[in-house]
């Protein structure tokens, strides 16, 4: 049964018409609410996840839950959906259960907490937040366990709940939850803080109704979604064709040994609407690298790709999303059936868009951005100091950005909104381990008229023995380059001993045991290259090699030869242009770098590791005849 | 006699202002700026308020001056070819910086990142490594770094930083790197990013340490030929600059920190704001200076302006400490457009700037701006100038809007009025972000307006804010003049200083304070100021353990030694309550310890008006129309020149003097003070008194209202001064 709503005042909202200027001075200043609500957070929160690399995002939906502003897309309806008791002036909704949530987050690490904002006993807005929790207790610190085969692993996962009822805090609720959580006092406060976010929206949303009267304020919010409606209904009309366009990407493997795994999707138009249908993705995965797409939040990606490409001009919210149907068959990658586990879904969700930006891409070249950074590497380390304090830190780990029309894509930065990496200072005050490098990989950004970006090194010198995980992916799979651009670098993980001995680190492991003195070389990936890198100003592959981004030799990938002063040699550079130009023949639309079983044959040779094996896929699926296993509580 | 000058060299006119420091009198004096050597503007300047004084240059013992050399260098990227040193394997320190995307989710597909300020092309390592506590982990490669920097300096670069790893924690492979570098490079300024700002993270270390090496040679050149034009004339005269915290610093010292100048034009402003406010009797207030691309906004409470621990110049921010002044890209050249695809009208961020210009100015600009729907509105009269030397086109200017007019099917004037509601808006933002966001109830503050274009707006943003008065000064040139005579020598001097509550103590606390203080102290007596003039104050910047943001507490040090450190971590609480909520039951952290020092303030005496009754009809100079709250309206122009003190303007009205233009919308009225300044209230029962309610913001309120109890219960002084902390990074 759905949630019931209670508001005291049952006076309906009017429709009322309202003026342009009182409309766009309402659209500031939500986007200003947005903004402030990200300030009120990356100052009071506390893991070093959130505060520093600002993984957590707000939301502000209209009275019917859909997003006015935010980035992610309303995720209400779900939450709604998945809620059967009464929502009521005061409460505030936590949950980190992806299944009760329709996919509304997509693992139990990110706590989603959800607010209705009432005036005078009716609402008229929602805000919400979720922000990724450090740790969450279960099996591995960091609570992303590589070989988890259910949701059980995955530490404490809460069902949608009410933390605040009415205006009180559920003490033993809370309590509960930190009980089983490996640093409660960072959750504690990253949970303040989100609170403290959301509270900021309320208070904003209700000085505006004050400010332009309830009808008028519930108005300009139906009319901002309209206006979005209309803007993506022509930008649809002229971007996406009515023949059916297909592109699939990989995941490279899902960290017990099996990889890698098919994420296909085709999109096509019919009328005013786009369809994109995700029939031929892999079925789930035993391990944990399933990613719960909901469907609302994938076209928020979508329209948001969109507008970036073809028009930033438009505000993004959920106005256009009736213009789009999104179909993903059940039981597979992108939605898996409970109790899979979820925890590891970074690299099918970064992977998403890559898929996205193929897909719209293909049918205008023009708009077209090559594979990026399209994942969010974790790196984990956690043991006892010589005091015997527990340390447990989480990093994030930043690469290289993709060529794309604009220009460059940038070194070393990210694809998500709002990452910032942690000071390295930071962290050698507080963890025990120095950074001895910390710089990008010269050579690692595909080359193309607009180079990608070059993937980062972070070197990590351990000062206590401990564990470390890693969770990263493109170490098989290249980052594609488009229309002529080359692929980037794939990613590496060395370990090295104290004592010199060298080890190959597969792309995701957990407790790894490293010693004082080890040394951990986290090499990211970089961005593919866009447009033909034969054409890229000469200046500008001499800028980059003596800038140190490109070595000498990496300038021959662009037909660029330079004499030892690093200055171009014309007459060669033009000869061994022709030549390149000759033996390439015709640019292609997308470099893959090879197909997945070429890459499977080569490897070993190439990348030291063995080829993962053909995924085979939970048996369960098949005997329940895609139905979910019979799960009934002991009475 | 000895006196005092304060000098502000504007883009169109350098102002004067002369104080008699033993009876405060003052002279002013107004010359045309002279941008290829502003020195000439200067001296010009020197003669003409001497001569207005009847007295002898030489008589001038101090100068201050605000400059904007060091911001139009970061502005212009024209500054010195910087080489950077960094610790092995942090070469691209610079090129990473924090790995930050602008612009939200896919926000990448737009972005492309401007190269470091320091090229990677002159950046080198140094073999060298210390811990976080400041051990050495691999000693300083003395010869190889030698070889290094020879190579740099034949690679011709102008100007040095070295910025090693942990540096802030002990700065002796900085220390020795620079005598090398003294060595192999005479002549080459060395900044190091433990002198400029010893505080830990690396990348904001390092960048602002490189914009220190980046502005240095430029702004040296600047002080140096000024120094010596002006002791020419005046033989032992001292020079002070403005710094953009707001403090005075001598010469010297600006030449070699020039980052604390990037600031100094709108501290100026702020400065002479704030005094101006200060003699009508208004210590809480907001400025408001909106220019022809932009507006400046700052919070003043208690006559102090807010500080914060960053800068922001173009798309660069660096550590030092300034007012906190907000910029939005709101202003008169502001251009208007109505987007195709959402049919939106958007204002800003795009200028018409002075060329092509607005419209109205005939200068070949055709697109739609702010200033051609002042125009249009009959804000800004084309029919009578005052010795302006812009002619003003009313035809070309209502031709723009129309085109607005036509994309969103409104009459010319509603589609100019859209135009104006839409950039207060945006300057309304700005106003929010110094006041609500941080906890202030704007209504508890005046608006002081000030900036080409600041008094035609004022009065709406007066409105919406419900801010009152709006104080709109006389002749806003001469206003930051005000501002640099009035400043005190100030210098702070800071240490990062991590300690835990519990692994630290009163009397460790107390000590580095003392020393703190010393430093700064030898700084003012280099600067001339006797110890018994010296005022000292302490602050500390603290956390939550664990925490990323940091609050800064002001510290009394005889509360600290007689209460320990409660008397710290107390006011952390209830601020942090404040800002967000909420107040944590963990320990907290020591961030920074600070000592500020600051000279004694000079004596000014403002210069008062003739009275006259309320009638203000003599200054009348032509009946006119103007369009506002929907409908057009007759209006009179008054020329501010004949206004006099008691005069009651009561709006419709427009107000005109040489550099600026004050509008009083219907339903208020503008007083002239006896200083002459015009002070803007909402007639009572009138319509502008009901928008006000309507604007109230009222949960914002009682979070006011509970702190002042709380605040009465501690003694009163304290709560109220509600610092704020460094922000994560500039609102985006």
């Amino acid at each position: 049964m759905p949630a019931t709503i209670i508001e005291t005042n049952k006076k309906a909202f009017k429709r009322k018409k309202v003026d342009p200027i009182t409309l766009d001075i309402v659209e500031n200043a939500m986007l200003n609410a947005r903004h402030e609500m990200d300030a009120v957070l990356f100052r009071t929160a506390m893991s070093p996840g959130i505060r520093e690399q600002g993984d957590a995002f707000p939301m502000i939906a209209n009275r019917d839950g859909k997003m006015v502003v935010g980035q992610f897309g309303s995720f209400i309806h779900g939450f709604l959906k998945g809620f059967d008791e009464t929502i009521e002036e005061g409460d505030v909704f936590l949950t980190s259960d992806p299944y009760s949530a329709n996919g509304a987050i997509s693992h139990a690490n990110d706590w989603l907490l959800l607010k209705p904002i009432f005036k005078d006993g009716r609402i008229i807005a929602w805000a919400a937040m979720f922000g990724h929790m450090t740790d969450i207790g279960g099996k591995v610190p960091g609570s992303l366990p590589t070989d988890a085969r259910q949701i059980f692993e995955e530490g404490v996962v809460i069902p949608p709940l009410k933390i605040y009822r009415k205006g009180e805090l559920q003490q033993d609720v809370l309590k509960l939850i930190l009980h089983n959580c490996r640093l409660p006092h960072w959750n504690l406060s990253d949970f303040n803080a989100i609170v403290a976010a959301i509270r900021t929206a309320e208070k904003r949303c209700v000085e505006l109704a004050k400010r332009f009267g309830d009808d008028v304020y519930y108005s300009a919010l139906e009319e901002l979604l309209d206006r979005n409606y209309r803007a993506m209904r022509k930008l649809i009309q002229t971007s996406v064709p009515e023949t059916k366009q297909y592109f699939e990407d990989y995941i490279c493997d899902d960290g017990m040994g099996m990889g890698p795994y098919k994420i296909r999707c085709a999109m096509w138009r019919e009328g005013e609407k786009v369809i994109f249908d995700f029939a031929g993705t892999d079925p789930q995965s035993v391990g944990p690298v399933n990613f719960f797409l909901n469907e609302e939040m994938f076209k928020m990606f979508c329209g948001v790709y969109m507008i970036m490409v073809f028009d930033p001009q438009i505000m993004f919210n959920d106005g256009f999303y009736d213009l789009m149907e999104v179909r993903i068959p059940e039981g597979t990658l992108l939605k898996p059936k409970k109790p899979a586990a979820l925890s590891c879904r970074t690299h099918a969700l970064g992977r998403i868009f890559d898929v996205l930006g193929g897909l719209l891409g293909q049918g205008s070249p023009d708009f077209l951005c090559a594979a990026g950074f399209s994942d969010s590497p974790h790196f984990m380390y956690s043991g006892y100091d010589k005091r015997g304090e527990w340390y447990q830190l989480y990093q994030i780990g930043f690469g290289g950005v993709p060529g794309k029309p604009s220009g460059d894509g940038p070194d070393g930065h990210s694809l998500w909104p709002s990452f910032t990496n942690v000071p390295n200072e930071f962290l050698e005050s507080y963890f025990p381990l120095r950074i001895e490098v910390y710089e990008t990989i010269a050579d690692s950004g595909g080359p193309g008229l607009h180079r990608g970006g070059n993937a980062l090194r972070v070197g990590y010198c351990f000062l206590e023995p401990g564990e470390i995980s890693i969770h990263d992916d493109r170490w098989l799979t290249y980052p594609w380059g488009v229309t002529g651009g080359l692929p980037g670098q794939r990613s590496t993980k060395l370990l090295v001993r104290a004592d010199g001995s060298q080890e190959l680190m597969p792309s995701k492991c957990d407790r790894v045991v490293v010693n004082s003195g080890d040394i951990l070389y986290f090499d990211t990936w970089g961005g593919g290259g866009w447009g033909d890198p034969l054409k890229r100003p000469v200046e500008r592959v001499e800028f980059d090699v003596e800038a140190g981004l490109v070595t000498h030799e990496g300038a021959r990938r662009y037909g660029v030869v330079l004499d030892k002063d690093g200055k171009t040699d014309q007459a060669a550079t033009k000869e061994l242009r022709a030549k390149m130009a000759k033996e390439r023949g015709k640019t292609k639309l997308f470099d893959y770098g090879g197909t997945i079983e070429e890459l499977k044959a080569r490897c070993k040779a190439e990348t030291g590791l063995e080829p993962p094996a053909a995924p085979e896929f939970p048996r369960w699926l098949k005997a329940a005849g895609q139905a979910a296993p019979k799960m009934k509580l002991a009475s | 006699m000895s006196y005092r000058l304060g000098v502000d060299v504007g883009g169109t006119f350098t102002d004067l202002l002369l104080v008699n420091e033993k009876s405060g009198d003052t002279f002013t004096a107004k010359v045309p700026s002279t941008p290829q050597d502003s020195s000439i503007g200067v001296l010009n300047g020197i003669a003409k308020v001497c001569n207005n004084a009847g007295i002898d240059p030489t008589e001038i013992t101090h100068v201050m001056h605000g400059t904007t050399v060091a911001t139009n260098t970061m502005l212009e990227g024209n500054g010195a070819t910087v080489g950077l040193v960094t610790t092995k394997g942090y070469r691209q320190v610079l090129q990473i910086a924090r790995s930050y995307v602008p612009g939200g989710l896919g926000g990448w597909v737009i972005y492309n990142k401007s190269n470091p300020i320091a090229p990677l092309a002159l950046t080198i390592e140094a073999e060298e490594r210390m811990s976080a506590k400041g051990e050495v982990v691999r000693k300083l490669d003395e010869a190889k770094i030698e070889a290094e920097l020879i190579r740099l300096r034949d690679k011709g670069i102008e100007a040095l930083t070295v910025s090693l790893i942990n540096s802030y924690a002990n700065p002796a492979n900085e220390k020795k790197i620079k005598r090398i570098a003294t060595r192999v490079m005479p002549g080459i300024p060395v900044s190091l990013s433990s002198e400029v700002v010893p505080e830990m993270q690396e990348y904001e270390r390092t960048v602002t340490t490189v914009a220190n090496s980046f502005v240095r040679p430029k702004v040296q050149t600047y002080i140096r030929n000024l120094h010596r034009e002006l002791t020419r004339k005046m033989k032992n005269v001292q020079l002070h600059v403005l710094r953009s915290d707001g403090g005075l610093a001598a010469a010297k010292a600006a030449e070699e920190m020039p980052v604390n100048l990037l600031m100094s034009g709108p501290a100026g402003g702020v400065a002479g704001a704030i005094w101006v406010a200060n003699q009508a009797g208004f210590p809480n207030l907001l400025t408001f200076d909106m220019g022809g691309t932009s507006t400046d906004v700052c919070l003043v409470q208690d006559g102090k302006a807010q500080l914060r621990r960053e800068t922001t110049v173009g798309d660069v921010t660096v550590r030092a400490s300034s007012v906190d002044v907000r910029t939005v890209g709101a202003g008169g050249g502001s251009i208007a457009k109505v987007p195709e695809l959402t049919k939106a009208l958007r204002v800003g961020p795009e200028s018409a700037g002075a060329a092509p210009g607005p419209a109205a100015y005939d200068l070949g600009g055709e697109a739609p701006t702010v200033t051609d729907a002042n125009v249009t509105l009959g804000y800004l009269p084309a029919e009578v100038r005052l010795g302006g030397d812009m002619t003003i086109r009313k035809d070309l200017a209502e031709k723009a809007v129309k085109s607005i007019a036509d994309a969103l099917d409104l009459t010319v004037h509603e589609a100019a009025s859209g135009i104006v509601d839409i950039v207060n808006e945006n300057m309304f933002g700005a106003l929010r972000l110094v006041s609500v966001e941080q906890g202030h109830d704007p209504r508890d503050f005046a608006l002081i307006a000030f900036g080409g274009a600041g008094p035609l707006h004022a009065n709406a943003l007066g409105r919406l804010m419900g801010s009152w008065p709006v104080i709109i000064p006389p002749g806003p040139g001469v206003l930051c003049a005000y501002g640099d005579a009035t400043t005190r020598v100030r210098d702070e001097a800071s240490r990062t200083f991590i300690r835990k509550f519990t692994d630290t103590s009163v009397d460790e606390v107390v000590k580095t304070f003392e020393d703190l203080a010393d430093t700064a102290a030898k700084t003012l007596d280099n600067e001339g100021v006797a110890r018994k003039d010296q005022s000292v104050s302490y602050q500390v910047d603290v956390r939550y353990h664990g925490q990323g943001l940091q609050l800064t507490v002001d510290v009394d040090l005889k509360q600290l030694r007689k209460k320990g450190l409660d008397a710290i971590g107390g006011p952390f609480d209830e601020m942090h309550r404040q800002l967000f909520t909420f107040a944590l039951e963990l320990d907290k952290e020591v961030v920074n310890l600070r000592a500020v020092l600051q000279g004694k303030p000079t004596k000014v005496k403002a210069p008062e008006l003739k009275r006259g009754g309320p009638d203000p009809k003599a200054a009348v100079v032509a009946e006119h129309k103007i369009y506002a709250d929907g409908k057009m309206r007759k209006a009179k122009i008054y020329d501010r020149a004949k206004l006099k003190a008691g005069n009651k303007v009561a709006g419709p009205a427009v107000v005109m003097e040489m550099d600026s233009t004050t509008v009083i919308l219907p339903g208020h009225t503008g007083s002239v003070d006896r200083f002459g300044n015009i002070l803007i209230n909402p007639d009572k029962g009138g319509s502008s008194a009901k928008t006000r309610q309507a604007t109230a913001t009222k949960p914002v309120k009682k979070v006011t209202k509970a702190s002042a109890k709380t605040a009465a219960g501690k003694g009163k002084k304290k709560a109220t001064k509600k610092k704020k902390a460094v922000r994560k990074r500039a609102a985006a």
